[in-house]
């Protein structure tokens, strides 16, 4: 997924959600004493409560109206100045400016207007302050430390190697021909090329354990993990449906699904008593639930290896997830996109793919989403894949992939690496290895420090419970710590309530984008943030 | 009547639903403008293995300039690698996912769109939102600017491609401003009013007007004074402008193509004018690279630039291909030579076509932008109307063999015409095209058939 590490100029505010600035808050005090309920002093409260709101009124009136700035995190205000009558000689066709809607600055759509909102996730919150003040042990030793964008840079040595040695034979064609754009310039099928389908299909198989294969022809190349998933929401729900989606679920989810297909997404709370696996009650109470509410439930989305914890699903729970998809005749989305990225040496990795094919059932419903952000570390590229068993969905997906579709060069470039199967092999070995050591310094350093992991076996990150260190069993709590984190420890980490977890206090880490020497000063300054809790600052 | 419960039937067999937007027609692949290409795909022309194939004349790809980007990456190679020793600079770039998009990329687009309008306009790299190729573009901006249900005017004839890439996913409506030939299809003041009174009696709320300039698929610019005409309608009507220029830099002289960019700064329009202003470009056409995938959006409106950056997401643009266009068209000496040579083979191409129509007595709407011209069959149609004009293409496409698109999928309003693209090809291909429709005019014309 897009996890946009973007740098809007926007002040940022790391408010909770609830407190929106508004001229509605301020009714509130000056009426308190009447709402309660101190009769007496009706008289003495209520004229100088109307006098204060009417107050309001007239300078909410006639204030000049702000001119968003550029970037503006701000819908556009209503501008209460007049047209101005000198242009009203140009031509006999603006003689009509008080006609129908020509008040006021020409309008977004409503979901032009609820996109243009300032981020007020602190998800988004932490990587913008990152973005403003980012470590580096030479340039900045006093940045902020990144622990909130699932990004691996462990093995970037491997593939620098590659390009050094292969770059230039791999767009050039490989024989000593000149530099052609030619085969790549012109207009190639929107779903990708087959070649890099063929690809994909390969690399997917080695990083998923050899159990199981992928037949290129159901294949849908788009420009990410984004797109891919978003395309298809499209194709499997309409306007107003829901999806079903265990919890704590990746908070760009939020986003990605809902922005522009108007889908819902319905928690199924898992808790730390089942170390947040999914349980098949937790998702007939949701979908249950759904059904009373209304919401026509079209499908079940799930991470795996799961997104912030880090949990493999079993066999066991992936087949019934198949049967409860059967039983309510909805679709599964798998999306498996840290497949590659395992660090755990007592579960092995099952995807949906593996048990699909040995059951009897009706794959039309089973869909899975790939890229090469995580495994391959290359999320600048823009490559996802929606792998599919349904006929329907694939050719859907092929037309909308038209709407994202990956750059030709790169194409070109990813056939030529994912083809070299001596180094791939290399690198998803070396990878896993080098992120096996990072999650055993860092969940080991974090142990110091009084702080338990969930136990977990894939993805970039670690689950922690730092509960121990809140004020406040909430999550107000919650993001109190997560402020001090961020602002006194300088480090940005992605608190729960970000995902949508049911219990406070839990923190998704990742320590993929950490050198090793850089463990230790994570260590102290969280260490340093415990210390100011333990002792009541 | 009993049933044993043991042999209770399975839970219900029936498929698994899709959307509606996944069975919805308006993707258009089933329409005629479609069938021709699958022709071509069947039998496509090739100089020497298929001599008697079908020529593709209904793809806008322009081939005409390849030397000079290939001559350009030749020299230099840095643009392709990522610096010295091929790798310095590399890791950054794989891992920049910033929906900002490159900044030097940004700035290299902004000032190939100033060199493109010869300096007349100036634009400002932060306005420019990046998207993968300008059909992403056009779609973000309908998500943008109108709700489900609402409208947007569109002057006809159109890229057939809109009614697919305006409406299917956004759920927005098109509705056509009415252009004829007598006036050479310019868009009029009276047109503009009858479209919007229109939807309104539809009761449709329009959001915006769309306007191609240089049009598709008439191959002609917007007359500066149907630029102002339309600007003032937009101001009128409080209502969006999107002006997408994506031939802009496939205008054969650079004096005749005035760009919306050119007309906001002239008036030096009040901020709440061109706040309504949006602009999309691609280097699909003029740089000859559709498969890159790069789009833009340019808009004067502040909050349309933050939630088109956000929405771009879904379709961003891979960051090598950032890179190695932003090396390229950085390059001010490589881009003026480049934009002032494309112009030229374009013209030249042109004359050609239209020197070889004339030849076959076919006439067209003089043009002067774009990889297509406008070409008038009226006179051939056994009956002026959309089924005669089939009729006509059917031949075309099945005995002549030239994919070419008619005009009704343009929804153009009078029959006969069709658009003919000339720079996907060859010269010698080019000639064999001209040849073969000539011969078959001839033919229609004594026989009154094919």
């Amino acid at each position: 997924m897009t996890e946009s590490p973007s740098s809007e100029p926007e002040p940022p505010s790391p408010k909770p959600r609830a407190a929106a600035a508004g001229n509605g808050m301020r009714l509130v005090v000056p009426l308190q004493g009447v709402v309660q309920g101190r009769g007496g002093l009706i008289l003495g409260s209520l004229i100088p409560c109307a006098l204060f709101y009417f107050f309001q009124l007239y300078l909410k009136r006639h204030r000049s109206p702000k001119r968003p700035p550029a970037s503006s995190s701000n819908p556009p205000s209503p501008s209460a100045s007049s047209p101005n009558l000198g242009d009203l000689a140009r031509t006999s066709s603006r003689s009509n400016l008080l006609g129908r809607g020509s008040i006021g600055p020409v309008r977004l759509s409503s979901r032009g207007m609820a996109i243009a909102k300032p981020n007020d996730s602190p998800y988004y919150v932490g990587l913008e302050k990152v973005a403003g003040d980012p470590f580096h042990r030479v340039d900045n030793p006093d940045g902020i430390i990144q622990l909130g964008l699932s990004e691996n840079t462990l093995c970037f040595d491997l593939i620098e190697r590659w390009m050094k040695e292969n770059l230039m034979d791999s767009l050039m064609g490989g024989d000593g021909a000149e530099l052609s754009i030619n085969g790549m310039a012109t207009y190639q099928p929107f779903d990708g090329l087959m070649e890099l389908k063929v690809a994909m299909a390969d690399f997917m198989s080695r990083v998923m354990g050899k159990g199981v294969s992928f037949d290129p022809s159901q294949m849908v190349l788009m420009a990410g993990a984004t797109p891919a998933i978003e395309i298809l929401t499209f194709c499997m729900a309409d306007h107003g449906n829901a999806f079903l989606i265990p919890t704590p679920y990746y908070p760009g989810f939020d986003r990605d699904i809902k922005f522009r297909t108007g889908v819902e997404l319905i928690p199924v709370h898992c808790r730390s008593a089942d170390n947040f696996m999914l349980t098949v009650t937790a998702l007939d109470q949701a979908y249950n639930q759904a059904r009373k509410r209304g919401l026509k439930v079209r499908g079940i989305l799930i991470s795996n290896p799961s997104n912030p914890v880090g949990n493999i699903l079993s066999r066991e729970t992936l087949n019934e997830l198949l049967d409860f998809a059967q039983e309510k005749n909805i679709h599964i989305i798998s999306d498996e996109i840290f497949a590659g990225s395992l660090y755990g040496t007592t579960e092995e990795f099952v995807s949906m793919a593996e048990i699909i094919e040995a059951e009897e059932f009706d794959k039309g419903r089973v869909h899975i989403i790939y890229g090469l952000s995580k495994d391959l570390s290359l999320p600048g590229f823009r490559v996802g894949v929606v792998y599919s068993y349904n006929e329907n969905i694939l050719a859907a997906a092929k037309r909308l992939a038209r709407f994202s579709s990956i750059s030709a060069p790169t194409q070109r470039l990813l056939i030529s690496m994912l083809s070299d199967t001596k180094f791939i092999e290399e690198y998803i070995e070396t990878n896993r290895r080098r992120i096996r050591r990072m999650y055993e310094l860092f969940v080991g350093g974090l142990d110091q420090l009084g702080i338990q992991c969930a136990k977990s076996s894939g993805g970039l990150y670690c689950w922690a419970n730092m509960s121990v260190l809140i004020a406040l069993y909430s999550e107000k709590g919650e993001l109190e710590l997560w402020d001090k984190l961020l602002n006194v420890g300088k480090v940005n980490v992605t608190p729960g309530s970000a995902c949508h977890c049911i219990e406070p206090g839990w923190f998704r880490c990742c320590f993929t984008a950490l050198a090793e020497e850089d463990v230790p000063l994570v260590m102290e300054r969280i260490g340093k943030v415990a210390e100011m809790c333990k002792s009541g600052q | 009547m009993a049933i044993e419960l043991e042999q209770q039937p399975k839970p219900s067999a029936a498929a698994v639903a899709l959307s509606r937007i996944a069975v919805s027609e308006t993707h258009g692949e089933d329409s005629p403008y479609f069938a021709g290409w699958k022709a071509y795909d069947e039998n496509p022309y090739d100089e020497l293995t298929n001599p008697t194939g079908v020529i593709q004349m209904g793809l806008a790809e322009n081939q005409v300039s390849f030397d000079l980007l290939e001559d350009f990456l030749e020299h230099h190679s840095e643009a392709a690698t990522w610096g010295k020793g091929a790798t310095a600079g590399f890791r950054d770039n794989a891992l920049f996912q910033d929906y900002h998009g490159l900044k030097s990329f940004r700035g290299a687009m902004a000032s190939f769109m100033e060199q493109i309008r010869g300096g007349r306009a100036r634009f400002d790299p932060d306005r420019i939102v990046l998207t993968a190729g300008a059909t992403a573009a056009n779609e973000l901006l309908t998500f943008i600017l109108a709700n489900p249900g609402d409208a947007l005017l569109i002057p006809t004839p159109y890229y057939p491609g809109f009614d697919r890439d305006l409406r299917w996913r956004t759920g927005v409506q098109i509705v056509p401003i009415h252009c004829h030939s007598s006036n050479n299809f310019q868009i009029t003041e009276s047109a503009l009013h009858a479209a919007y009174d229109d939807a309104v009696s539809r009761n449709l709320n329009v959001r915006g007007v769309l306007v191609t300039n240089p049009s598709n698929p008439l191959g002609a610019t917007v007359q500066r004074a149907a630029l102002e005409q339309i600007l003032d309608f937009a101001v009128e009507k409080n209502i969006h402008l999107v002006s997408d220029e994506i031939y802009s830099g496939s205008t054969f002289s650079s004096a005749e193509f005035v760009s919306i960019a050119e007309i906001l700064e002239s008036r030096g329009s009040r901020h709440v004018d061109r706040e309504r202003v949006h602009i999309v470009y691609s280097l699909s056409k003029d740089l000859g690279l559709p498969g890159f995938r790069v789009g833009t959006i340019y808009s004067y409106n502040d909050a349309v630039v933050t939630t088109a950056r956000r929405m771009s997401s879904f379709t961003l643009i891979s960051s090598q291909t950032q890179h190695l266009l932003a090396c390229m068209l950085s390059d001010k000496e490589f881009t003026a030579k480049y934009i002032k040579t494309n112009r030229e083979r374009l013209r030249k191409r042109y004359d050609v076509i239209i020197a070889g129509l004339r030849r076959a007595g076919i006439e067209c709407l003089r043009g002067n932008a774009g990889l297509f011209c406008w070409m008038n069959l009226g006179p051939l149609l056994k009956e002026l109307t959309k089924e005669g004009e089939l009729a006509l293409w059917n031949l075309i496409v099945r005995d002549v063999r030239l994919n070419i698109s008619p005009g009704s999928s343009c929804h153009c309003s009078e029959p006969g015409w069709f658009r003919v693209c000339f720079a996907n090809m060859s010269e010698a291909t080019l000639d064999v095209a001209l040849d073969r429709l000539h011969q078959f005019v001839d033919e229609y014309r004594r026989t009154g058939s094919s």
